[in-house]
């Protein structure tokens, strides 16, 4: 753990105690989907979010939600299970995939029930697109559209209705408020500790159940589509507490962040026509990807971008970047489909999409690694022996949890679905086991202390690095030696550096001592939060001698069943990574669909 | 004469400090921000900061994370997405509200002033309560809210004409940018609406799905919450993302009227 450099007490805080049931810390999807699960049920609900809850980072998905509803042809949720494992690389886990996929439909329907505004199909059904690996009849037919738009506001859409709905629940939502840490007994969640950031008091919350919907710490890399706010504080937190992080190592690169500026470009703009093209002008995904071309998993396209990039084939006067086409497309359909990139091409790229091809590169996007749980939501650790040990009290969901459902890499439109069918399984399993109103054992007296002093030690810092300054070094760091393409030497390197970054945290300084809306201090804890998963998800990288998804090592550049067929796990105590491994789940749910069995990727 | 107090701590009067280009720079502009804290007891102040532009992206928010970032860390703001959809970084730049993040700095003639939303509390610098804004959008119940079952296993169905409707409804960000411009809502911010949340009224209104309509015209209908709009457009004028909430407030007292 961090510690500061020279000892001092600790400063007296105003400290508010709250019991609850149940405590939801983030208000995006997953979060607020949880948020009023939990409160129908009848428990006493909290929601703490550094953000006003509509500026949660699920606001910016565009594309949409994937779920097997049949509008625009056949479907069925098998063949987006299907879809599912093949995209994970077969590191997801069946009877998860199986839960997300037969759950999906009812929850794109539940969304259109909160008035979440989906485009139309003619017959007023909720329009469908095509996006990235989604097929019919399990891979063997032609593309499915299968993911659920309103228009390329998905993520927008169904925030604010999600927020809306909340507003009619019996749930208490603590605004920027900024999570500290988790308030561990004997192995079991009890609570969270947080600072209000308005007027910097501490407020105790016991709960029975503490559920992390904190989403990912993207912002540990230099260049990522990801919002300054996506720091994965639940993943830095559940370090601290001295538990594991799964499969850190696979990070997504999305085909088309917007040269430059690293802002998204959905995947549906491919889905509805739009292919890549190199410096020659050539659609080269045809040549990586013959039978799905531009709409091959994201990657893939990455992967294939890239290798025109480094063969020299990028476009631009550097030659590192490559075009993304919409302008063959019908203005017509571009304004009623995406008109939300079509903006934002106009903004950030100076680009009229309708004249001119989006200059676009692979840019970090999503972190299919997190905190591990079943799929109840309920956090899970490898404990003498048993890789499924629940840790009591503990839930995670969302992009924070790694369920998983999503393996090695994740598929277009199905993180939104994960989501609220996780949100919703998790508040269901809280329903289920605690009992309204049941009396909170009593928290030791010291239980906020540990949070407190790091607050406060952070507070009062006095080092010659500031925030800043560490924080650059870690995502040139992460950008340079964890990226699409890896190999022993850049990772040797790359954990030799991330090390060293960390140890500079002992020497952070911050210049704001107020108490009131200090953000000195809050991207300080955030850095403290990615920190740690940075120095875990290099070395989690370097360990991993295989290529897997969206770990590619060029000096393993085949996919090892034999040996790799495992979750990685890592731990991070007193500034040292330990890893280890958990089985992955060859089972599936229910009879009614098989185990998919391993077979070569090939799209 | 009617005499007017202004509100303790509103007026600049703070000594700012100046913080130079570094050496060598080519390419200058100067941002000069409002900063006020709490903690000091002073009157706001304005700071001015002289930054490099040909190393630092071309938005306003950029020129905002790089001084926190490489000059004064104490500096506030709220920001997020820095995409234009999540609403955090509205504030009021060369006089006009927008979003910091799809501002770009080369629109801006001369110094950038960069203030908060206006006639909002102030939290610290260039954080304001948003506070009464929230609580007036969910007393507008924002909700789907329907009489007839809901269809089990089914969408609602909407024929693709009524789903037009909602469109230059529903990609509000309440940012307020909007609200914090008008006149009106400066005046009568505590009874009257403002713009953004009646054009989220109007988005409920407008869906043909809500089966609440005469409720919420009722809601509407009383010379502060909808009356107060005066047709002075600045909403539409300094909106981010395009919207007109002026018109989503004149089809409102269309609504009133053709029921009446």
């Amino acid at each position: 753990m961090w510690f500061p450099a020279e000892f001092r007490m600790a400063d007296a805080y105003k400290v508010i105690d709250h019991a609850y049931d149940a405590v939801v810390v983030g208000a995006g999807g997953s979060g607020l989907r949880a948020t009023m699960g939990i409160a129908e049920a009848g428990l006493r609900t909290a929601c703490i979010t550094k953000v006003f809850p509509t500026r949660s980072h699920t606001v910016a998905a565009q594309g949409g939600i994937a779920a097997a509803l049949g509008n625009m042809g056949p479907d069925h949720w098998t063949w987006h299970m299907y879809d599912t494992v093949k995209g994970s690389d077969w590191l997801g886990d069946q009877d998860a995939i199986e839960y997300l996929c037969r759950e999906a439909p009812a929850a794109v329907y539940e969304l259109e029930h909160y008035g979440v505004p989906f485009s139309r199909t003619a017959d007023g059904r909720i329009y469908q697109r095509a996006f990235g690996g989604m097929t019919q009849n399990m891979g063997e037919g032609p593309a499915a559209q299968r993911t659920c738009a309103a228009a390329d506001r998905t993520g927008h859409a169904m925030l604010h209705a999600l927020y809306q709905q909340s507003l009619k629940h019996d749930a208490d939502f603590f605004i920027e408020y900024f999570a500290i840490d988790l308030i561990m007994v004997d192995g079991a969640c009890r609570g969270v500790v947080a600072i209000c950031m308005e007027d910097g008091s501490i407020h105790r919350f016991r709960a029975h159940a503490v559920v992390l919907a904190t989403g990912g710490y993207g912002r540990a890399y230099f260049s990522a589509t990801s919002a300054h706010t996506s720091t994965g504080d639940g993943g830095g937190m559940v370090l601290r507490a001295g538990l594991p992080l799964q499969d850190m190592e696979f990070v997504q690169f999305h085909p088309t962040g917007i040269y430059g500026a690293g802002v998204l470009i959905t995947e549906g703009a491919r889905g509805e026509g739009g292919y890549l093209t190199n410096a020659a002008g050539e659609r080269f995904m045809e040549r990586y990807a013959p039978s799905a071309k531009d709409l091959a998993s994201r990657d893939v396209v990455s992967r294939s971008m890239a290798q025109e990039i480094r063969e020299g084939r990028g476009v631009g006067r550097e030659g590192d970047h490559i075009f993304l086409h919409l302008d063959h497309i019908d203005p017509k359909i571009l304004a009623e489909r995406l008109p939300g990139i079509s903006e934002t091409a106009k903004i950030f790229a100076g680009v009229d999409v309708t004249r001119q091809p989006i200059p676009v590169v692979p840019t970090v996007h999503y972190n299919m690694g997190g905190i591990p749980t079943n799929y109840w939501g309920e956090v899970v650790t490898l404990k003498d022996g048993d890789p499924d040990t629940v840790v009591p009290g503990l839930f995670a969901v969302g992009e924070a949890a790694c369920v998983s459902v999503h393996g090695a890499n994740r598929l277009g439109s199905n993180s939104l679905i994960d989501l609220v069918v996780f949100g919703r399984a998790a508040a269901k399993r809280i329903g289920a086991t605690v009992a309204p109103m049941s009396a909170l054992p009593p928290l030791p007296k010291d239980a906020a202390d540990l949070a407190i002093s790091r607050v406060d030690a952070l507070r009062h810092s006095r080092g010659g690095s500031p925030t800043a300054q560490i924080r650059l070094a870690m995502q040139k760091t992460m950008q340079a030696n964890c990226g699409v393409f890896r190999d022993q030497e850049i990772l040797d390197e790359g954990t030799r550096k991330i090390d060293a970054v960390y140890q500079q945290m002992a020497d952070i300084g911050i210049s704001d001592r107020s108490l009131v809306f200090n953000t000195d201090l809050i991207e300080a804890l955030e850095l403290d939060n990615m920190i740690g998963q940075a120095v875990v998800t290099m070395h989690a990288a370097r360990n991993r001698t295989e290529s897997r998804g969206a770990h590619m090592r060029e000096d393993f550049p085949t996919r090892d069943d034999e040996t790799w067929m495992v979750h990685s796990i890592g731990w991070f105590r007193d500034g040292r990574v330990t890893l280890g491994t958990r089985p992955v789940h060859t089972r599936t749910l229910t009879d009614e669909v098989a185990y998919i069995k391993p077979k070569a990727r090939v799209y | 004469m009617a005499t007017f107090t202004l509100p303790a701590n509103s007026r600049v009067t703070g000594q700012g400090k100046s913080y130079p280009a570094p050496a060598g720079a080519k390419r200058t502009k100067t941002f000069r921000i409002y900063r006020w804290s709490p903690d000091s007891g002073e009157n706001p102040r304005y700071d001015r900061y002289t930054i490099d532009l040909d190393d630092c992206g071309p938005m306003v928010l950029d020129a905002l994370i790089k001084i926190k970032g490489e000059v004064d860390s104490t500096l506030t703001f709220r920001r997020s997405c820095r995409e234009g959809i999540c609403g955090s970084c509205a504030m009021n730049i060369d006089g006009a509200n927008t979003l910091a993040c799809t501002k770009a700095i080369e629109d801006v003639k001369g110094e950038v002033r960069i203030t908060p939303l206006p006639h909002m509390e102030v939290v610290k610098d260039l954080v304001p309560d948003m506070t009464h804004f929230y609580a007036q959008y969910a007393s507008i119940k924002p909700w789907l809210q329907t009489a007839t079952p809901t269809p089990n296993l089914k969408e609602r169905l909407q024929a693709p004409e009524d789903r037009a409707k909602l469109d230059g409804l529903y990609e509000c960000i309440l940012c307020a940018c909007c609200s914090t411009s008008c006149p009106s809502y400066w005046w009568n911010g505590d009874r009257f609406l403002g713009p953004a949340i009646l054009l989220q009224a109007y988005r409920w209104l407008a869906d043909s799905r809500d089966e609440a309509t005469g409720e919420r015209l009722d809601a509407l209908e009383d010379p502060f919450r909808l009356y107060r709009c005066h047709t002075i457009m600045n909403c539409a004028t300094v909106c981010p993302k395009g919207l007109n909430p002026a018109k989503a407030i004149a089809e409102i007292k269309k609504m009133m009227l053709e029921r009446a």
